[in-house]
């Protein structure tokens, strides 16, 4: 058996008093394509923030290819090989897409190598292909800002997968997108999985299914269970918590 | 987006045109009192530039800029005053008699050097924005809250040099008009022509240095900085760093800029690090045009070159007319007026008042890298 990517040991973090994880244990292996569900306020977010290190729990550890991440800064845990796409998305506006992709793919991500190398003929290859992957060659250089929100939420995907991370985690990639978009972000987000290791966290049932993958249900900042989403559906708890609500809102 | 970016040039070059042309005609046409104004305004836009590119790029509005302008003419004129104490008792600067002071405070020693001198100028401010910077940055201070705290310590500074008499004459200064240098009295008038060359070229060198800085990624990552710390951060870079870095080298731009306004003012005294003096830093790269180095530089060298000739002729009006330019400036005009002019405003403006007709675009209208048009 090979030792995993990512290991969440009994992380717990509590905000002056409340617990927005207890005890929560998650193991992900390499390539692995993994949902996590969970109604509001179950702690997903807090669940990234710890892995990237904007949040320090207050027990348990984080290992990351047998290395634990606890303690570490946010930019050396993403040298490391951690990249993290926000809720809304999170892009440099006033750049072009191309810049913004640039600035994803450089590396070593020095002071001093950012001015005074240049790109290598590889890095904009690099740079091409993930633009083609999104379908924003034309927008090569339209400054970020005035992408559409669908159009930004992929470009903050292929800056992740620019950085050539090795875990991928995505929060909430297909809020605001139509359906013809939420399918092709399940369609990319199957692709990537394999080479890297892709962890993903939604609201949209109709989105995770077509990721057709593992899922963990989040509930109250602990692992309610996990498996396969038909298994999920049937689980009573589960639809307790969680599907029973979003049946009854829709 | 090239057509834009050509026409973005085009302004550039014209505007430089125009510069380079008043610069060097400036000496031949003006008399000595305005070009020395002149000159002392073209140092001031050299600090502009150091605003512009921790304000406009990087996001980090900084009101303290003074303490490194200051600490700059501080070190020029303790030079000025060594060279020239030769005749004065203990062969030290003059003041020193006044408070009973025998011998050289041990800091002054390495500004006899001249070398020492021309290098602590930059370096001093740098290193000292650079201690600054890092503790500030390191622990997330940002916003309002790094105002606020640069202005602080702009006050701690001025406080702290207005009290050492006895050190570096507290509140009168230190003055480099009647000193010597190169035989010759600072303030003659053959001087202060050569000072006025030099901060000619030093503000060109400067503007090529600051635009070498942000041409690619690494100004990239400063405007990142300024729209989305976070991302950076999870993109794998050190904001700390860069933050650091680039308020080392505005501290140090202050440093040059400070340095050349004391030679051709003549004076140096805390009332560099005052806090309204600061402020006027910031107003000149907002009218201007922040993010846009060029409008630093003009901003500075107009607003201080309007404020000269308003006073003279109505002396207590100044302050309402920059008050009002600024506030111009930041409701109508939020790029400042280069940045104005290079958005097309005057086309706009030229439309709202009828004399010109709008362009037809077709609205879904797309451009590739060549400039030609894509349906």
């Amino acid at each position: 058996m090979t030792t995993p990517l990512l290991e969440l040991k009994k992380i717990s973090v509590s905000f002056e008093g409340f617990l927005a994880l207890r005890d929560l244990d998650l193991v992900l292996n390499q390539g692995d394509l993994r949902a996590v569900i969970g109604p509001n306020g179950a702690g997903k977010t807090t669940f990234l923030d710890v892995i990237t290190g904007k949040v320090v729990p207050t027990k348990g550890d984080v290992i990351f290819k047998e290395e634990s991440l606890i303690g570490q800064k946010e930019f050396r845990i993403a040298r490391k090989g951690v990249g993290r796409k926000f809720q809304s998305p999170r892009i440099f506006e006033n750049l072009s897409v191309q810049e913004n992709l640039a600035l994803a793919v450089s590396r070593p991500k020095t002071p001093f190598s950012l001015l005074i190398d240049n790109l290598t003929v590889k890095h904009l290859d690099q740079i091409q292909h993930l633009m083609s992957i999104v379908n924003l060659q034309l927008k090569a250089n339209i400054s970020a800002g005035a992408l559409s929100h669908g159009q930004k939420q992929w470009l903050e995907i292929a800056m992740l997968v620019g950085q050539d991370p090795d875990l991928l985690l995505v929060d909430e990639p297909v809020a605001g997108l139509t359906d013809e978009e939420t399918d092709l972000t399940a369609d990319l987000l199957k692709s990537l999985a394999g080479d890297h290791t892709v962890l993903v966290i939604d609201h949209d049932m109709e989105f995770i299914r077509r990721l057709d993958c593992p899922v963990s249900v989040l509930h109250q900042g602990h692992v309610l269970k996990e498996g396969s989403m038909s298994e999920i559906q049937k689980d009573p708890l589960v639809i307790e918590v969680y599907l029973g609500q979003s049946e009854e809102e829709e | 987006m090239s057509i834009f970016s050509t026409k973005k040039s085009w302004i550039n070059l014209t505007i430089w045109v125009l510069i380079i042309a008043l610069i060097i005609a400036a000496p031949s046409v003006l008399p000595v009192f305005r070009l020395n104004l002149l000159g002392r305004y073209l140092s001031l836009a050299i600090v502009a530039l150091g605003v512009d590119l921790i304000w406009g790029f990087t996001g980090m509005l900084s009101l303290g800029q003074g303490i490194f302008f200051a600490l700059g003419g501080y070190c020029a004129a303790m030079f000025l005053q060594l060279n020239s104490a030769g005749e004065f008792p203990n062969g030290i600067p003059e003041f020193f008699g006044l408070y009973g002071v025998e011998k050289l405070p041990f800091f002054w020693e390495p500004f006899k050097s001249s070398i020492f001198t021309l290098i602590s100028i930059w370096l001093l401010p740098a290193i000292v924005a650079c201690i600054l910077g890092y503790l500030v940055f390191r622990n997330r201070i940002k916003g309002v809250y790094f105002s606020i705290l640069t202005q602080a310590a702009l006050l701690v500074f001025f406080n702290f040099f207005n009290g050492q008499q006895k050190l570096i004459n507290g509140t009168n200064g230190l003055k480099t008009d009647v000193t010597q240098l190169f035989g010759q009295m600072v303030g003659s008038e053959i001087m202060q022509r050569w000072f006025f060359w030099v901060s000619a070229v030093l503000v060109i060198l400067a503007w090529f240095f600051a635009r070498w800085i942000v041409r690619d990624r690494f100004g990239n990552i400063l405007i990142g900085i300024r729209d989305d710390e976070a991302r950076v951060r999870f993109t794998g870079y050190n904001p700390v760093i860069f933050k650091t870095i680039i308020f080392s080298i505005a501290g140090g731009l202050a440093g040059i800029s400070g340095a050349l306004y004391t030679v051709q003012s003549g004076i140096v005294s805390p009332q560099f690090m005052t806090v309204p003096f600061s402020i006027e830093m910031v107003i000149w790269v907002a009218v201007g045009g922040r993010g846009t180095l060029l409008g630093a530089i003009l901003g500075a060298v107009f607003i201080n070159y309007a404020k000269s000739l308003v006073s003279e002729a109505l002396p207590a009006s100044w302050m309402f007319i920059q008050g009002g330019l600024f506030i111009l400036v930041v409701t109508a005009l939020p790029e400042g007026v280069l940045g104005w002019i290079r958005k097309d405003g005057l086309r706009k403006l030229l439309f709202l008042i009828g004399l010109n007709k709008k362009l037809e675009t077709f609205p879904s209208l797309e451009v590739n890298e060549q400039g030609e048009v894509k349906s």
